[in-house]
């Protein structure tokens, strides 16, 4: 990646932190820990151009598919989404307000939002459906699917995990936003994945690995894993802070449903103004 | 039946290359068919009815036309909130064409016990919002709803019969699937609305008081969400005494539930009482119209209300 790029990649994710904390500070029922740790990724796919898009027609057929099964961990989302014109920015200040079409769980009635989230271990079942349908009419695009390491847990994964291999669904990408707590300590600390990597690979999938925060990394294993069409499954291990950025919140084992006040919210802004 | 509706879902897929049809490692005979002619839109997805489901969801969602398959407890139990959140509410912002084709309707698989009778699905299924219910009574009835719902753009949930059970309709007969309901037989002041294997019990009854020179109505109820209620309404009003039966259980939402609400939203003047199984499981082995008259819901307990009635 050149200079500039990662310099605009940068300044984004300072601006969706940002902006994450302001509609967190307006809406405080927002999870706010769960959506800053894959700030990068959300960046590196949207303003990275990982993902082709088009804001002015949502359901365009040459679209990329996201589907983000962490719902309640994707509202740094929201800032991008309306940044990027796929609804109004004036928007950002309605968040969890009565009449908002966006609350603290993002559902398909926020244009750029293709399923129902919030329910955690559906996405990926579904995405393999896209993807077999993607497959069937021949396009190109890709399907990518954003899960939480906690939504691991949900046994519906695994179903969808031993299909999606078998079906060579290669042009499906996982996204796994590792932030090693679920919602009320570290999932070591309440049932150890033991080893996700290998257990990826033993389902069969490929698997990439990355430090999620490293955005330069994480654009491109994402563009390595989106070109790769060999007949495999993909995966990205991306290994994040869970309230990255956020003392006192980040690698706190119940950091996901803490909320933070919003005379901090001011002052972490405040120290954040001249980037 | 269920070997009739997949029979006839085979031209539609010749006609339509967008139709897919998933089973969760349940076959027929006549699904070996499919799986032969449609091998690129055939996918069996193990014992997963999870993945059933949100596999059809993401297919539906790119504008296929899904049939799902399995057995019909797990089709709708084991995975109910997959097809609360993937059909019910998703289908509310974007259009699914998703058929959950359940076989095993009540207790129509007899000596397989608890685990694979289905009891509760007409209540549970009935309370989810933007899916559409059949149950229907014979091969004909399911015959006629293949091509409805292909071209009617919804979730629906299908409760085939495990068991071949006779014609009711006449191939030749008329029938509007969408209004939900046949007029099976015209009578005088009782009327009996049932739904699936108890439609042939209400025919048997029927026959019983037909004996005795009394002229029943008979009404088959097969669309148990949206039908065609003034209709329903217009017919239950010609009669004084109405009795629902259904081979789920009752009090808890399923077919009497549904005339139930009919008869006060609509201010009917009619005295109305309903059959259906009572509220436990049953371990015991034996012939299902046994079972309905140990769970009172048989042709006797029927032939008794509507004697008391007339009394």
């Amino acid at each position: 990646m050149d200079k500039k790029k990662e310099a605009y990649l940068k300044q984004k994710i300072t601006w969706v932190w940002k902006e994450t904390l302001r509609i967190h500070k307006r809406s405080q029922e927002t999870r706010l820990a769960s959506s800053l740790s894959p700030i990068e990724i959300f960046v590196a796919l949207f303003y990275g151009k990982i993902l082709d898009f088009d804001p002015g027609d949502q359901y365009w057929e040459g679209r990329d598919r996201l589907i983000v099964s962490k719902g309640h961990g994707s509202i740094a989302m929201y800032p991008i989404l309306a940044d990027l014109g796929f609804f109004a920015k004036e928007e950002l200040q309605n968040v969890g307000q009565s009449g908002s079409f966006m609350g603290g769980i993002p559902d398909p009635v926020i244009p750029g939002y293709e399923t129902v989230n919030g329910s955690l271990g559906h996405g990926l079942g579904v995405s393999c459906g896209i993807a077999v349908a993607l497959k069937r009419k021949k396009s190109r695009s890709s399907v990518f699917c954003m899960v939480g390491d906690g939504e691991l847990y949900e046994g519906s994964n695994w179903e969808a995990l031993m299909f999606a291999p078998f079906h060579r669904l290669d042009n499906l990408n996982l996204v796994l936003d590792c932030n090693k707590i679920s919602m009320l300590d570290y999932t070591d600390r309440i049932l150890s994945h033991y080893s996700l990597t290998e257990k990826f690979g033993a389902f069969r999938w490929e698997v990439f690995e990355v430090d999620g925060h490293d955005v330069t990394a994480v654009y491109d294993e994402l563009r390595r894993m989106k070109q790769k069409r060999e007949g495999t499954p993909k995966i990205l291990i991306a290994h994040t802070l869970k309230g990255k950025g956020v003392p006192g919140l980040e690698g706190e084992p119940l950091s996901h449903i803490m909320t933070l006040e919003p005379g901090k919210i001011d002052r972490l802004l405040g120290d954040k103004n001249d980037q | 039946m269920r070997d009739v509706f997949l029979q006839e879902l085979i031209p539609h897929m010749e006609r339509h290359e967008n139709i897919f049809f998933l089973s969760a490692d349940f076959g027929s005979p006549v699904l070996d068919t499919i799986r032969e002619k449609f091998p690129g839109r055939f996918i069996n997805v193990g014992i997963a009815e999870q993945n059933l489901i949100n596999v059809a969801a993401g297919l539906a969602l790119e504008g296929f036309t899904v049939y799902a398959y399995a057995i019909a407890p797990f089709i709708t139990m084991r995975c109910y909130e997959q097809i609360r959140v993937n059909l019910g509410i998703l289908s509310q912002v974007r259009p699914l064409n998703v058929n959950l084709v359940g076989v095993g309707a009540g207790f129509s698989y007899v000596v397989s016990g608890p685990t694979h009778q289905c009891l509760e699905d007409l209540s549970i299924m009935r309370s989810l919002p933007n899916l559409e219910l059949f149950s229907p009574a014979d091969w004909v009835c399911t015959k006629k709803f293949v091509g409805f719902s292909v071209n009617k753009t919804c979730p629906k949930y299908i409760r085939l019969d495990a068991k071949p059970l006779a014609a009711i309709y006449d191939e030749n007969t008329p029938m509007d699937i969408a209004a939900g309901f046949f007029e099976l037989k015209k009578g005088k002041d009782v009327c009996v609305i049932s739904t699936g294997y108890m439609t042939h019990k209400a025919l048997a009854v029927w026959e019983v008081f037909r004996e005795k020179n009394i002229d029943i109505g008979v009404i088959d109820l097969f669309m148990l969400k949206t039908l065609a209620a003034d209709g329903l309404a217009g017919i239950i009003g010609r009669y004084a005494y109405v009795i629902t039966i259904e081979e789920g259980f009752i009090g808890k939402g399923g077919l009497d539930s549904l005339v139930l609400h009919l008869i006060n939203d609509k201010g009917l003047e009619v005295k109305v009482e309903h059959l259906g199984l009572a509220d436990t499981y049953n371990f015991q082995v034996g012939e299902r119209d046994f079972l309905h008259e140990r769970n009172n819901a048989g042709q006797k307990q029927l032939i008794n209300h509507i004697e008391a009635f007339l009394k």
